[in-house]
C-alpha cells in the first residue's frame, strides 16, 4: 500500500512543472496566435477567408487612434517611472526605520485592494463632485456647485496615472523587500557607514545596485501592466479618446462584426507597443549605469539626506491617505441615502442599499468566490508540487524559466484573450466555470509562485531529513512537518491568489462571455452609471473580498500556533 | 531493551564531490553499543558519509559502497525503512508540535492510540523532564531541547545512531552532561554509534576508535 501511495506522490511531483508550464503557456500561445491571424484578415467564422493587410489600414485610419496610442505611452511610461522612483526614494530614505517597518505593515492591505475598486475610489474622491471637493467647498475653493472641470477622466490621464502609481509602487516595494531579503543589506550598509557614507547615498550606491536586477522583471510587468491596463483606464482614464487597450475592447464589442479584424490588429499593436517600450526600457537601463558609473566611484558620501526623506514622506504619505480614502469613500457611498453637495457627510444614510443589491450581488460575490477558491487551490498544488521537485531534484528555475513564468504578466491581457475567445467559441467552452476558472489561473499561478518560492526554499531541508530518519515517509514528512512549517506563508500566497483572482477584468469579460459575472466586472460596467450608492456597495465588497482573506491568512497561523514561540517571525 | 541489530558495517564506502573523492574508501566495522569517532577538518566528507549512511545524500555530492546494519544491506533502503537515528548540532525540534507530539511523531506507527503519548511520557520522565509533554519546544533551554532530540531519535527505535556534532551548541556542564546521556544510551540499547567532530575530548569521551579523514587540500 505504502509503495502505490509511493507511486502517487512521485508521479505529482513528477508531472507538477510540466503541467504547470503548459497550463499558461498553452492559452497564451493559442491565444496569440488566434489573435494575429484574424488581424490578418483571416477569420471564417466572420466571413473573412483570405490573408489581407486590410484590418492593419483600417486600424491606421481608425478616428482617436493617434491619440490613443499616445495617452497608453504617456500613461504607461510616467506612471511606471514615478512608481519605480517612488519605490527608490522611499526605501534609501527610510532604510532600516520604523517607517520602513510601518510600510511593510500596510503594503498587503494596499496590495489586497483590487484595481478597479481603488479606481472607483478614486472618482468618488478626485471628482468635482467628490469627497475632496465637498470638504473643501465652498469656503476653500469658492464653488457652491460642482465645478464643471475633468479631474477624473482627463484628456492627459493624470487620474489615471496617479491611480496606477499608487498600485505599482504598492506591488514594487512588496517586491523590492522580498528581494532585500536575498541581500546582505545590513552588512554592506555598516561597511558603507563605516567608509562615511550617509545611509541615503550609501543605499544608492550599494544596494540599489544589487536591487535593481532583482526586480527587473517586476519592473517590465509593471510596465506592460500600465500599458495595457482596461479597467482603471476606463473608470480613471479619459474617454475620447481612451488608451488603447479600453479602445480595443470597444471595437471588440462592436455591431459592426468587422470592427473585430480591426481589434485583432489592435491586439497585436498593442503586444508590439510592450515588446518597444521593453526594449528601449532596457537600453535605457545601460544608458543610466553609464551614467551613473562615475558617480558610484566618485567617492562623495552625500549629505543628510533630509529632502529625500520628506519628499518620499509626502510620497508615501498621501498614497496612503488617497488609498484610505477611496476605500472610505466607497464605504460611505454604500450606506448613503442623501448627500447633497457640498456637505462633507451624508446627510441620510440606509443600509438597505445593500439588500436591495443583494439578488445581483449575491449572483456576482458567488461567482467571484468559487473561481477564486478553485483556481488559487489548484495553482497552490501545481505551486507547491514545483517547489516540491525542484527541491527533491536539486534544480533550481534558469533565468529562462523565470521569463516563461512572468510571461502572463508580460503578455498584454487584450493581446491573447481576443484570440482565446475565438478559440472558446469555436469550441462552445465560452462562459463556462473551467474556462473562467483556467483564464484566472494563468494569472494566480505567477503571483502564488513568487510569492511563496523564497520562504519555501529558505526551510532548513534538515527537518524534512529528521522526519525521515524517524521512519516518516516522504508524504508523511511533508503533510506533518513541512506544510505546517509552512503555514504562514501558504495561507499568505493563497491570499495573494485570491486577491489577484478577484481583481481579474478581462479575463472575466472574455472567458465569462457575459453569462458568469464577478464582482469586477458588475462594479466596473456599473462605474459608468451615475448611481454612486449602487457603485459604492459594488467597489466596497469588490474590495472587502480579498481584505477579509487576507485578515484571516494573517490571523489563522498566528490563533493556530499562539503556544508556539518557534513559530512566530 | 537491547533493541540493537548488530553491527553496523561500511565496507569501501566513498564519497564525491562532483568528480574529486572526499572519502577515499572507508572500511569501519562498529560493534553494538560501540562509539566510533570520525574527525577531520571541515569540508572533508564527514557530514555527506552521514548523509549517505541515512540516505539522504544529494546532488552534487555522491557516494558509493555498501552499507550494512547486521546481517541486512541497507544501501538501497528509502531512508524512513533504514531505521537509522541521527541528531545534528541543531536539535531541529520541530517548532510547530509540543514537545510531546515532537516525540509522538517518532513512535512506530505499529504503537496506537494513547499507548503513544504513554511512551513519550515514561520517556519524558526517564530523561527527568516530567510534565514537559504539552511544553513549547522554543521555551525549553538548550540542554533539555538536546535531550528532547535524543529521545525523539530512540523513539523510532533506531538500529544505529549518527552524531553529527551534536553537543558543539551545548557548553560546560550542560554538554558533558548530555554527552554522557546520548552515550550511555546508545551503550545500553546496543546501538552502533557513528560520531562526528572536531573535538578531542568529545573523541576522548566516546571511548571507541577514532578514525581521521584527510582534508582534500593535503592530498587525499
Amino acid at each position: 500500500m505504502s509503495g502505490s501511495r509511493r507511486h502517487w506522490w512521485d508521479a505529482w511531483l513528477h508531472a507538477a512543472p510540466t503541467t504547470t508550464l503548459a497550463l499558461f503557456l498553452v492559452p497564451i500561445i493559442v491565444g496569440l496566435v488566434a489573435t494575429w491571424i484574424p488581424a490578418f484578415g483571416y477569420l471564417p467564422a466572420l466571413g473573412g477567408t483570405t490573408l489581407s493587410l486590410d484590418p492593419w489600414r483600417r486600424l491606421l485610419d481608425a478616428p482617436g487612434l493617434d491619440g490613443a496610442v499616445r495617452l497608453t505611452l504617456l500613461t504607461g511610461l510616467v506612471s511606471t517611472l514615478v512608481s519605480l522612483a517612488a519605490t527608490i526614494v522611499i526605501l534609501a530614505a527610510w532604510h532600516g526605520t520604523r517607517v520602513e517597518r510601518a510600510i511593510r505593515r500596510l503594503l498587503a492591505p494596499l496590495l489586497a485592494v483590487p484595481h478597479a475598486a481603488l479606481a472607483i475610489g478614486l472618482a468618488f474622491l478626485l471628482a468635482p463632485s467628490g469627497w475632496i471637493a465637498r470638504v473643501l467647498s465652498p469656503w476653500a475653493t469658492g464653488w457652491e456647485r460642482p465645478p464643471d472641470l475633468l479631474i477624473v477622466q482627463d484628456p492627459n490621464g493624470i487620474a489615471l496615472i496617479a491611480g496606477l502609481a499608487i498600485k505599482e509602487t504598492a506591488f514594487l516595494l512588496f517586491m523590492s523587500l522580498a528581494a532585500l531579503q536575498q541581500i546582505r543589506v545590513h552588512d554592506d550598509m555598516t561597511v558603507a557607514g563605516s567608509l562615511g557614507y550617509r545611509p541615503f547615498v550609501a543605499w544608492l550606491k550599494v544596494v540599489l545596485p544589487q536591487l535593481y536586477p532583482q526586480i527587473r522583471l517586476p519592473i517590465f510587468a509593471v510596465l506592460a501592466y500600465a500599458l495595457s491596463v482596461v479597467d482603471m483606464a476606463m473608470i480613471l482614464g479619459p474617454s475620447t479618446p481612451p488608451p488603447l487597450a479600453p479602445l480595443i475592447l470597444r471595437w471588440t464589442a462592436d455591431t459592426d462584426l468587422a470592427m473585430r479584424f480591426v481589434a485583432a490588429a489592435g491586439a497585436c499593436l498593442q503586444l508590439a507597443i510592450i515588446v518597444a517600450v521593453i526594449a528601449v526600457w532596457a537600453m535605457g537601463e545601460r544608458a543610466v549605469v553609464l551614467c551613473l558609473r562615475p558617480w558610484l566611484s566618485s567617492g562623495r558620501r552625500g549629505g543628510r539626506g533630509w529632502a529625500p526623506r520628506v519628499l518620499s514622506g509626502i510620497v508615501a504619505v498621501s498614497f496612503a491617505l488617497l488609498a484610505a480614502g477611496a476605500i472610505a469613500g466607497m464605504a460611505v457611498w454604500s450606506i448613503t441615502s442623501r448627500w447633497r453637495w457640498p456637505d462633507p457627510l451624508p446627510t441620510d444614510w440606509r443600509v438597505a442599499n445593500w439588500s436591495n443589491a443583494l439578488p445581483g450581488l449575491g449572483t456576482s460575490a458567488w461567482t467571484t468566490l468559487v473561481v477564486a477558491v478553485i483556481a488559487t487551490v489548484i495553482a497552490l498544488a501545481l505551486v507547491i508540487g514545483c517547489l516540491e521537485h525542484e527541491q527533491r531534484h536539486h534544480v533550481r528555475p534558469t533565468n529562462r524559466a523565470m521569463w516563461l513564468l512572468y510571461t502572463p504578466l508580460l503578455v498584454p491581457q487584450i493581446g491573447f484573450l481576443f484570440g482565446l475567445q475565438v478559440v472558446l467559441v469555436s469550441l462552445d467552452l465560452d462562459g463556462g466555470w473551467a474556462a473562467l476558472i483556467w483564464s484566472h489561473l494563468l494569472f494566480v499561478l505567477p503571483y502564488i509562485f513568487l510569492a511563496l518560492a523564497d520562504p519555501w526554499r529558505a526551510l532548513d531541508e534538515r527537518y524534512q531529513r529528521t522526519a525521515g530518519c524517524l521512519g516518516a515517509s516522504p508524504a508523511r514528512a511533508f503533510w506533518a512537518v513541512k506544510l505546517p512549517m509552512l503555514l504562514r506563508p501558504v495561507l499568505m500566497a493563497a491570499a495573494v491568489g485570491f486577491a489577484v483572482s478577484v481583481a481579474q477584468y478581462l479575463p472575466t469579460v472574455f472567458a465569462g462571455a457575459g453569462r458568469l459575472t464577478t464582482l469586477t466586472t458588475e462594479a466596473v460596467a456599473l462605474a459608468s452609471g451615475s448611481d454612486r450608492r449602487i457603485i459604492g456597495v459594488y467597489a466596497f465588497a469588490q474590495a472587502a473580498l480579498p481584505a477579509v482573506v487576507f485578515c484571516a491568512a494573517l490571523v489563522l497561523p498566528a490563533w493556530l500556533y499562539r503556544h508556539r514561540r518557534g513559530m512566530r517571525r | 531493551m537491547t533493541a540493537g541489530a548488530g553491527t553496523l558495517r561500511l565496507a569501501g564506502v566513498s564519497v564525491r564531490l562532483h568528480d574529486r573523492d572526499l572519502v577515499p574508501s572507508l572500511d569501519l566495522t562498529i560493534a553494538p553499543g560501540e562509539v566510533a569517532t570520525l574527525m577531520g577538518p571541515s569540508g572533508c566528507g564527514k557530514s555527506s558519509l552521514l548523509a549517505y549512511l541515512c540516505g539522504a545524500l544529494s546532488p552534487p555530492l555522491s557516494a558509493s559502497g555498501p552499507v550494512f546494519l547486521g546481517e541486512c544491506d541497507v544501501t538501497r533502503l528509502a531512508p524512513e525503512d533504514r531505521r537509522v537515528g541521527i541528531l545534528f548540532q541543531d536539535d531541529l525540534l520541530f517548532p510547530h508540535l509540543s514537545v510531546g507530539d515532537n516525540l509522538a511523531f517518532a513512535v512506530p506507527p505499529s504503537v496506537r492510540g494513547r499507548q503513544r503519548a504513554r511512551l513519550a511520557a515514561a520517556a519524558l520522565a526517564e530523561a527527568e523532564l516530567d510534565g514537559f509533554l504539552k511544553r513549547d519546544p522554543a521555551t525549553l533551554s538548550g540542554g533539555q531541547r538536546a535531550r528532547v532530540a535524543l529521545l525523539r531519535t530512540l523513539l523510532a527505535e533506531p538500529r544505529a545512531l549518527l552524531l553529527d556534532e551534536p553537543f558543539s551548541r551545548l557548553d560546560g556542564p550542560t554538554r558533558s552532561r548530555v554527552r554522557g546521556l546520548v552515550f550511555e544510551h546508545a551503550r545500553r540499547r546496543g546501538l552502533p554509534t557513528l560520531l562526528v567532530t572536531h573535538d578531542a575530548e568529545d573523541a576522548e569521551a566516546a571511548g571507541g576508535p577514532i578514525i581521521r579523514l584527510p582534508g582534500w587540500e593535503n592530498g587525499a
